[in-house]
């Protein structure tokens, strides 16, 4: 048993690859339950940082400074009387919300936190997180097409027609990093775990590529997703100043829950490939810059020492906490929590552990700078209206993306047509 | 108008008729609603996006204040006007005060006129700070509204060490001030002055530069000049058309004319101009304050008027530069204890009936941006 | 002048003296003179005055604010000519005052504004019970609301407006509240009855 155990850990492929279907199912309960609790995370997360940047404090009371307030919530939702409107379609009702979250979750299968962390490598990876995220368009019309309610119906066509323009953008800013994984080898891969093979070969982040060609790809990327997630400032559709309600009006409780939880897993899958394709992945910073055994080493102590500092911070916060017995319980969850975070850290400086963790580490941090991205843009930003935002992804976005398309194939092949026109 | 060339060209072919054959949605954007500021139903004929009519329903807040007016002595009404624009409500009671003195004929005392600017201008700055946060918030930007009401709370503050209230203060009396400045009072209001200034350029920051903003606010609301003068608007909606009329500056009253200070005018009459013109009021209030605390005469505070009031027989009408516009109250007295008649004449009923031209032929998500720019209180609405 | 009482007026110059100094027993301080309307003399009120005559009922100014008084048959000329040809584009306001012991008990008042002059002016007129007073929204597109709110509480109609309703109470509402006879603390018991519920408390 242990033996099987450690045989596995020293393979060199995903689980998928290797057919082991034990391991699958583990790694796809681990990615469904590392996905639920990263929502939770950005659901206080989220709080907490536009709170901050509003001069106020947000969640404080639900645990230490908060965090036990998604947990709060998922129980309320949970709580919550289930009402399906009168004359509503009952089947799609139900539905519309099981799509969403499927096909959101779907998209993680190929995601891949390391070399070994994905539940499976599919040679058209990238493709197959794109096709599916169009899937979820589809639920989003059923949402508002079952809800039987105009504005609601209204509201999710919008929502819809946003989401396919932006998607178009998404995926010829995709096309250029594909096309930039050929450089080294010659034949380029749609594989997300090739893709981030081919960085570590050109020993350069597809962004820093073809400067400053590549970063254009990224923003081009980094705007279309947002708006490919309904999220600020391209959230019209399910904003609540506006008249007409969102697609997810008529969903309440739990059912609301599923749509919540879809659309931040969205979030973080096109994050994902925004951090594969172009911010290199699992790849620690400057890998070939830094290179040699003992910088390896000295980053793939950071995690730990992270954690390890972030304890010591719960426990610096616990000398301004007052002293009185009422509030024992909040002193002895930070304390706990310090405590929690502190022996997480260190047992993420042991060598065993360290090498396996530091990929899904500073995968998660890329994942995580994007999502600060998203609140800070909602924090920050107005609102378009929705015929300026049309106009953004068909005549601003669309553009650009297929100018760095050419681009990225005129420099790349700059040496044949140098040949061919010097000739 | 670049976005809506593509209606305009709808209109030309086939005008009045909605496209597609589709029947005309109507919306109801209800008395409740995050937007409406206040209990204000607005009804919307759309065409798809566009709006092609829209009517407002109004007196959801109707209190019957002229009604009551009508019962109370002069001097008991005087709370009574607190309540009409309550996010201004001392400039309410300024304009009463001042129409019951023009009728009785007295004069008041000059450190109780400098002492009544200043408690306008900061009562100016603080709505406009609601106003600013709250428009903002329509449009989508959730921040400046935290910001905009951190800065209110130091003028509530000082408002509530003057007279023990901070909304509906009840500040003047008829002849003056009740109470004279407190200790601290012109450092506290200097200290603000000079803080308000690098915030006011923190929401400039922050909202006037952004370029959602700019496409969220140019060309979105516009009105002409002869239409703002035909509907008897007035305030920015009236500056911001370029129309050059400030009641501080054309008919000055309570010692406006001793201060310098400059009127913001705009040129193109949307919602941005109006945007700007009020940022700038809040500067130079700031400028009208700092004069009127470093020059804050010596003196009486109130003059002696008699305990009962009866103004003589007559009527007058006295209007001041409220911050929605020109607040106007035309009193009438028959020589008793009680008012006759006193009409409040609401700038914010008075706008708000240009927003059926103001809207008419925009989109759906730039009526929420008009009503915020109309900057209107349903208190003064309804009345 | 003769259906106009003169209580209601303030008192011309001739028929009153300023009141003397008060004497110890009374105020603590001597009150200021009572204020006095005096005719107002200008160009705009010859002007006026030679093509209305008798319409022009009174022109005066009362605590340095200009008011005209007219006579019912000509006032939207004479509010026409006061916009188109003196320039008093700006309305400011239009209400309207009950007095309910006078033979023509509604005062109807418009408040207008010249920016060009920078002069306001209140033009004021009296009209009977249930008699149509001219709309004035076909100079000043903003009387609109401002006639509908005399409807609805002073029962006042319009000619020639084109949506008079109620603006402020509820469209069913029977009774003008601002009227004198009308009680302040009545209510419409019927329709609060109706569509909240309640018995009314009135």
């Amino acid at each position: 048993m242990i033996q099987y155990f450690l045989g596995y850990l020293h393979s060199n492929v995903t689980p998928g690859e290797a057919g082991n279907f034990l391991w699958v199912t583990i790694y796809v309960l681990l990615v469904f339950a590392g996905i639920s609790v990263g929502v939770m995370f950005m659901n206080w997360f989220e709080r907490k940082v536009m709170a901050h940047m509003q001069v106020r404090l947000g969640p404080m009371r639900v645990g230490p400074v908060g965090l036990l307030q998604p947990v709060a919530d998922a129980l309320k939702l949970i709580l919550k009387e289930d009402l399906v409107p009168s004359n509503a379609d009952k089947l799609v009702f139900w539905f519309a919300p099981v799509c969403v979250v499927m096909t959101a979750f779907c998209g993680f299968i190929v995601v891949p936190f390391g070399r070994t962390h994905a539940v499976t490598d599919m040679n058209i990876g990238v493709l197959f997180m794109l096709g599916v995220s169009s899937l979820g368009v589809l639920g989003v019309i059923m949402a508002g097409w079952a809800s039987n309610s105009n504005y609601s119906l209204m509201g999710s066509l919008r929502s819809g027609a946003q989401m396919v323009s932006y998607e178009i953008a998404m995926s010829m800013a995709v096309v250029s990093a594909v096309m930039l994984t050929s450089r080294a080898t010659g034949t380029g891969t749609m594989s997300m775990i090739g893709i981030v093979q081919a960085q570590q070969q050109q020993h350069t982040w597809f962004a820093f590529s073809f400067f400053p060609v590549g970063l254009i790809a990224l923003a081009v990327f980094a705007i279309a997703m947002v708006a490919e997630t309904n999220r600020a400032p391209f959230d019209l559709p399910e904003a609540e100043s506006e008249l007409v309600a969102g697609f997810m009006t008529e969903y309440s409780g739990f059912r609301w829950s599923l749509f919540f939880l879809a659309e931040y897993t969205s979030m973080m899958a096109v994050s994902a490939i925004a951090s594969t394709l172009w911010l290199g992945g699992w790849l620690r910073p400057f890998p070939n810059l830094l290179g040699g055994q003992t910088w390896d080493t000295a980053f793939s102590l950071v995690p730990g020492l992270l954690f390890v500092a972030l304890g010591a911070l719960c426990f610096y916060r616990l000398r301004s906490m007052p002293r009185i017995r009422a509030m024992r319980p909040e002193v002895m969850g930070l304390a706990g929590f310090g405590a929690f975070l502190a022996a997480l850290g260190l047992f993420m400086l042991l060598p065993a552990v360290r090498v396996r963790i530091q990929d899904i580490f500073w995968f998660s941090l890329k994942i995580g700078f994007f999502m600060y991205l998203y609140i800070w843009y909602r924090t920050t930003f107005p609102r378009y209206r929705f015929d300026q935002l049309m106009k953004i992804g068909w005549k601003v976005l669309l553009p650009i993306s297929i100018g760095v398309v050419v681009l990225t194939a005129l420099i790349g092949v700059r040496q044949e047509l140098l040949a061919l026109v010097w000739r | 108008m670049s976005d809506d060339s593509f209606y305009e060209s709808l209109e030309e072919i086939a005008p009045g008729h909605t496209f597609l054959g589709s029947n005309e949605l109507v919306l109801n954007m209800g008395p409740q609603h995050p937007s409406t500021h206040g209990v204000l139903r607005v009804i919307l004929k759309l065409d798809g996006e566009k709006v092609n009519g829209i009517e407002c329903v109004i007196g959801y807040l109707h209190r019957g204040i002229e009604k009551l007016a009508e019962n109370r002595t002069w001097i008991q009404f005087g709370p009574f006007v607190d309540r009409l624009d309550y996010t201004a409500a001392v400039s309410n009671s300024m304009g009463y005060c001042l129409a019951v003195e023009k009728l009785l004929g007295v004069e008041i005392p000059k450190r109780a006129q400098y002492l009544r600017v200043i408690l306008t201008e900061l009562c100016r700055l603080a709505s406009h700070q609601i106003w600013l946060g709250t428009h903002v918030l329509d449009i989508g930007a959730v921040t400046p509204l935290f910001y905009a009401f951190r800065d209110r709370e130091d003028i509530l503050n000082v408002f509530e060490k003057y007279c023990g209230a901070r909304l509906t203060t009840h500040a003047f009396r008829i002849g003056g001030c009740r109470w004279d400045a407190y200790e601290g009072f012109a450092k506290e209001i200097l200290h603000i002055c000079d803080d308000l200034g690098p915030k006011i350029d923190e929401y400039k920051d922050l909202i006037t530069g952004n370029r959602i903003w700019l496409q969220r606010t140019k060309n979105v609301g516009y009105i002409s000049p002869e239409d703002c003068l035909a509907y008897g608007l007035t305030g920015p909606l009236l500056r911001g058309s370029g129309v050059n009329w400030d009641l501080r500056k054309a008919q000055p009253y309570s010692s406006y004319e001793d201060f310098d200070f400059d009127i913001p005018l705009g040129t193109a009459g949307d919602t941005f101009d109006r945007y700007i013109i009020r940022i700038e009021e809040m500067r130079q209030s700031i400028r009208i304050i700092r004069q009127a605390v470093e020059g804050l005469p010596e003196g009486p505070i109130i003059t002696k008027v008699p305990k009962v009031i009866k103004p003589p027989a007559g009527e007058a009408y006295v209007s001041i530069e409220a911050p929605k516009g020109e607040l106007g109250y035309f009193v009438v007295s028959d020589g008793t204890a009680k008012p006759y008649r006193v009409r409040v004449r609401p700038p914010s009923f008075i706008n708000l009936q240009a927003l059926e031209k103001m809207a008419k032929g925009s989109l759906v998500a730039d009526v929420v941006a008009i009503i915020g720019t109309l900057d209107i209180v349903l208190g003064e609405v309804d009345r | 002048m003769s259906d106009v009482p003169q209580e209601n007026l303030p008192q011309p110059a001739a028929e009153q003296a300023p009141k003397p100094a008060a004497p110890a027993a009374a105020a603590p301080a001597p009150a200021p003179p009572k204020p006095v309307a005096v005719p107002w003399e200008c160009a705009l009120v010859e002007g006026l005055k030679s093509v209305y005559g008798p319409g022009i009922l009174e022109a005066a100014t009362y605590l340095d604010q200009n008011y005209l008084v007219v006579d019912r048959s000509v006032c939207h000329e004479v509010l026409s000519a006061l916009r188109q040809q003196h320039r008093y584009t700006m309305i400011t306001d239009l209400t309207a005052v009950h007095y309910p012991k006078d033979p023509l008990p509604f005062e109807i008042v418009w408040i207008l504004y010249s920016i060009p002059n920078q002069a306001r002016i209140r033009v004021k007129a009296r009209f009977a019970e249930g008699e149509e007073v001219p709309t004035a929204t076909d100079q000043w597109v903003g009387t609109n609301w401002m006639e509908r709110e005399v409807f609805d509480m002073f029962g006042v109609r319009f000619a020639g407006h084109p949506d008079l309703r109620r603006i402020l109470l509820p469209d069913e509402w029977t009774g003008y509240p601002l009227r004198k006879d009308y009680d302040v603390q009545l209510q419409d018991s019927i329709w609060v009855k109706k569509n909240l519920g309640i018995e009314s408390g009135q």
